[in-house]
Formats: C-alpha cells, structure tokens, sequence
C-alpha cells in the first residue's frame, strides 16, 4: 500500500496575455507565497520544512533564458534544497505534479512544493506558435507548415469524417468553457459567447476559429504535497490545514509517437486488449458498438483520438479504484487546448465511447449545474468538465497550467471556491472526488491524476 | 607595458536613452516610489543556423530529389511506414527502404489560415495526411490545386498523386500533392 499523499494548499497568479511587470520568477512567487499564506505560514516557517520542488516549465526559447528553473529556486529560496526541472510539452504541469507526488509517496520527501510558469509574451503570437510547432518533428512535420492548430484542425476533419462530429457541437465547449470562467477571476478570457460567435470568429485552421483555440499566456501555479508525517510537521509549526483533506489517489500516464502520420491504425482485438476500458470490455452492447465501427473503417488510435490518453485514464481510473469515471469523478479539470480535443478527451477518459464525444459535447453532462449558458441542454449535469473555464478561457501558459489544474482541484474538494474565488458558482457541490489531465504535443504525453477528499 | 583601459566604450548602436524618470532626490520616500516605475522592455535577438542531419532518413530526401516517393518496411512482418522510420515500433528490427506508390488517398486535412511566423507569407495553405496503398501509416504534406475557400470534408478519400519540386531544396516539401 503506497504511502497517502495529500495536496494541503496551491497558488495561482492571474494569466494574463502580459505580465512585463514582473520577471518570471517573480510571478512564480505570487502563485507560492499565495499556497503559503493559504495555510497559515510564513515565509520563513515553510522554507524551514520544505524538503525540495519541482519545477515546469516547457520552453527554453520563450524567455531565451536557460535554466530559469533555478533561477525561481534561488528567488523562492528553496537553495541549497534538492530540485529539479521535468518537460513534457503541454504535459509539464501534470508531469511536475506527479513528479511531487513521487517525491513524496517514495519517501524520499515529506513536504514538496510544485511550481510551474511560463512566459510567452516576449515573443510574437506568430513567433511563439513556431516555438511550439519546434515540439513535432523538424526533419518531417515542422518543414510542411508546423503549426499546432493545423496539426489539430487535421484529427478533427478526420473525427468529424468518421463520427459526424460537427463544428457546432464543439462550439459548445467553447461556450462553456468561456462562460464558466465568467466566474473564475484568474482566468484570462471571461466572456459570455454564443454558437453563432464561435463559429463567425477569425478562421485560424479549418473548422477551428480562434474561439475554438486557447491562448498564450503569462502565468504560474504552484502547489504543496506532503506525506502524513508532512502533514505533522506543518501543523506542529501552526499551519491550518484546511479540512477535508485532499489526496492523490491515482496516477495514470501515457505516450504517443510524436509524428501522427506514424500512429498506429491498430485492429478490433488489438483495442481490446490494450485499450478499451473495463466498463467497454464488460458490455456486449459496447464491444457490438465497436466492431460496428470497425466495420466501417475505425481504427485505432489513428489521428483522430489519443491513445496516450486512454492509457493514463485507464491507469489512473485503475489506481484510484474507478469503473465508471462518469458517475464516480465529481468534476475533471482537462486539457481544453482546443474544442475539439476536448470531445476527443472524453472519448480517451471514457464518459463516452469513441465516437461519441460530439453529442457527449452538446448533451450537456460536461456542464456545470445552476449556470445559465443560454443553450437548450438536453440532459442534466453529469461531471462538470473544466468548471474553472480550462485552458481556452484561462488561459495556458504551457509549464503553469497542469497544476493550476491541480489547485484548482484540491480548491473544489476543499469546498474553497468561494474563498478564493469570491464567488461560490463554479463550486461543485459536495465534490468528492475529482481528475485533472494534462496533455503535451499531438497526444505524445498524457497524465491523469484522481484527487479525492477523505471522507 | 601599455597603459590598460579605464574606461568601457561609448558604441553607437542599440538603446541609448537619456533622462529616464528618476527622483532628484534618493531618500526612503523617493525609493519606495520606484515600486510604482513601469517595467523596462527592451528588444533581444536570438538568431542560430543549425547544421542538421537526417542521418539514417537522408535516403528518403535524396529520393524526393530523384523524383522517388520512399517509405520504410519491416522486413519480417511487412508493417510498411510511409513517413520513413529507421527502425520498427513493433520488432525493433532495422527497416528496409521501399518504394511507395506515386498516387494515394487523402486521411485528413486542414487548411491554415494563419501559423507559425516562418509560414505566414503561404497561408492560406493545405495540410494533408496522406493514406498509400500497401502502407500502414500516414504521410503529412501539402495539398495544392484545392481552393483552399472551399474546404470540405468531402476532400477526405479524394485520390491525390505525388508531384516533386524541380529545384529540390532537400526538404519534405520537395514532395507534394494533387487532386488526381
């Protein structure tokens, strides 16, 4: 039995397009001091305890700075404390935050503090996007356009091909998502959208509009973990941990080839066997579902769904004890870089069967309860998917975003939204039990952690 | 010995400025002011020529000169990679080059309306994976002779044909492709 780990506190500064008003390590400060003061320490009491970090962040070019990682150590001063840098693309975040994790559940940690940033305004919109097109192959993929929204725009002609996804039922992600944020004061971009809106936004690469895209943003998180004897040490030294306590009781991750056109385009028995889930493996209506679709042509992955992504659902749903993710995660805080991917990531978690994640999208079980979105809902909330407004309205500043995610989490199953919020609407009742997903390249790295409060 | 210089040059060039906003007078009261000064932004260039290799993949780039479309297949289980690849995912074993077909079908598209800061002056352009007979993977080109104003998801399964560029610049796009 794996040693409990708990997230006791997190920090997120305000994404914003822009911050020239500070140097990245100190908007890392603002998101740390702010998990800090959260339980009731000062600065100096909680440098005395911590036993190390983490740090993310995914680009070198964006700051052209090498090792900014140290550079926030040093300024957060966590010297000579032990540290180190993980990357992983769009994944960093959520690889940081399992890398707390197994800093803490090996033992080789009590406390550990989790930080992450990034800074992409010093360059062009245009300039950045060829920094993160730099992140798919440069010999064969980056030469013929590089561009990520391209590369996405690509799965998602293919998703709607084969399953008759339509651009409608992705913009209400977008809706969603924006308006969601409407009530979440650090994110970037809170408006209330329409379809119509989505869909008359500037083309960026078709069908994805601009509003179907997340941005590029300045921002940090950070969070604190701790074993139970972490736990003691904090309280000994007058911390107020917050109650429920919130712990990390699944951890899923999973690769992918890095150019698509290499992903496999595997058989029925194939999935099966690796990939399906065990609520898919255990009903004859699933499995007649999908030899359907591979009667008429699905294969799997393909380029229109992640087959890193289902491995680490699987693995974390596994970890955690989870058959059915729908009914037993009370909310999901996944990686909406774009519409599309995330009725592609529904399909991966399993809240849907492939091809289904268009309906599943505008059916309104990913909505949250008591927000109006002026959209005709066909059915009630199941899960509330990115009920802070994810990525596409928060923003996503690549190395910040997977644990502002993680805070965010440990924040609705505290029951502290209102608190940190100042408003209490995208506080999801009772919350128990909660994912966070992280997401680098084409579906290259996936991570999938399950938070749970203790009962 | 001749005398050491003092002194660091006064270059022309980059940001000179003069008068700054700054109190006249340093004090505590006039210190703590410059909390309120506005961020300094100054402009850094960052500019390096990369002497990349394809290393095992060159036969493919000197194929795409010669007007030969190769691809990669594992010569125990016949898995055929139509974006080359030097070893097999699945055996580990050492692929052998072979010749794809000229003519294949399109998988998927896009059309870029806007992109990276090298591509802006093309958009808007035609991304497309490309499915071959006889192939078990994909390949990501350009598609050209579509109206780029008239995207459709009808251009999925459309049979398209492999062109070449004259003057081969030794790139993945000395290939490319259209409508049949």
């Amino acid at each position: 039995m794996p040693p409990v780990v708990y997230v006791v506190s997190g920090g997120v500064s305000k994404f914003a397009k822009a911050r020239p008003d500070k140097t990245f390590q100190a908007v890392v400060k603002e998101a740390y001091d702010y998990a800090i003061r959260d339980i009731g320490l000062t600065f100096e009491q909680f440098t005395e305890l911590v036993d190390g970090s983490v740090a993310s962040y995914f680009s070198d070019h964006f700051q052209r700075q090498l090792m900014s990682g140290i550079m926030v150590q040093d300024y957060l001063g966590l010297c000579p404390k032990p540290g180190h840098r993980v990357e992983g693309g769009g994944a960093t975040g959520g690889l940081c935050f399992q890398e707390a994790w197994k800093s803490v559940a090996s033992g080789h940690m009590d406390i550990c503090a989790a930080y992450g940033f990034e800074t992409m305004s010093h360059v062009e919109t245009w300039k950045g996007n060829e920094f993160i097109a730099l992140a798919s192959d440069v010999s064969f993929d980056y030469p013929v356009g590089g561009f990520y929204s391209g590369y996405y725009a690509m799965m998602v002609t293919r998703h709607m091909k084969e399953f008759g996804t339509t651009v409608e039922q992705m913009a209400h992600v977008s809706v969603k998502n924006h308006i969601n944020a409407y009530h979440n004061p650090y994110a970037q971009k809170r408006n209330r959208y329409t379809i119509q809106d989505i869909r008359d936004a500037p083309m960026v690469a078709w069908p994805l509009t601009r509003l179907d895209i997340c941005v590029m943003s300045d921002g940090a998180a950070a969070t604190i973990l701790c074993s139970e004897e972490g736990l003691k040490k904090l309280e000994q030294a007058g911390a107020k941990i917050a109650r429920p306590l919130v712990k990390v009781t699944g951890i899923g991750r999973g690769t992918d080839a890095m150019r698509m056109a290499d992903r496999p385009h595997a058989d029925y028995d194939t999935f099966m066997r690796h990939s399906a889930t065990e609520q898919e493996k255990s009903s004859d209506e699933t499995r007649a579902y999908y030899r359907r679709l591979w009667d008429k042509g699905f294969r799997y992955p393909g380029v229109h769904s992640f087959r890193a992504g289902r491995t680490a659902g699987n693995m974390a749903w596994k970890h955690a004890g989870l058959t059915d993710p729908l009914h037993e995660l009370d909310f999901i805080e996944l990686h909406d870089a774009y519409t599309s991917s995330e009725i592609q990531t529904y399909e991966d978690l399993g809240l849907c069967r492939y091809g289904e994640g268009g309906p599943f999208a505008a059916s309104g079980k990913a909505f949250m309860p008591g927000i109006d979105y002026g959209l005709n809902l066909p059915e009630k909330p199941a899960c509330p998917v990115n009920p802070s407004g994810g990525l596409i309205a928060c923003g996503h500043p690549v190395g910040a975003t997977g644990l502002m995610q993680a805070v965010f989490a440990v924040w609705e199953l505290q029951g502290t939204i209102k608190k940190h919020f100042g408003d209490d609407r995208l506080q999801v009742k009772n919350a128990r039990r909660g994912a966070i997903h992280s997401h680098a390249g084409t579906g290259t790295y996936v991570t999938v952690s399950v938070l749970e409060r203790e009962l | 010995m001749s005398k050491l210089p003092t002194h660091r040059p006064e270059t022309l060039g980059g940001y000179i400025v003069h008068n700054l906003p700054f109190p006249k007078v340093l004090n505590e009261e006039t210190l703590a002011l410059l909390k309120q000064m506005s961020p300094i932004q100054i402009e850094q260039v960052y500019q390096i020529n990369y002497l990349h290799s394809y290393g095992q993949d060159s036969p493919f780039f000197a194929g795409l000169t010669n007007g030969v479309f190769l691809g990669s297949r594992d010569p125990k289980t016949g898995y055929t990679y139509a974006n080359p690849r030097g070893h097999d995912m699945f055996t580990g074993d050492e692929t052998q080059w072979v010749v794809l077909p000229n003519e294949g079908t399109v998988h998927a598209f896009t059309v870029c309306h806007f992109g990276s800061e090298e591509f802006l002056p093309e958009c808007p352009f035609v991304l497309a994976l490309i499915e071959f007979e006889g192939a078990n993977t994909l390949f990501l080109t350009r598609l050209m002779g579509v109206d780029p104003n008239a995207a459709s998801l009808d251009w999925i399964g459309m049979k398209v044909r492999a062109e070449y560029l004259r003057n081969s610049k030794l790139k993945p796009t000395d290939v490319y492709f259209v409508p049949v």
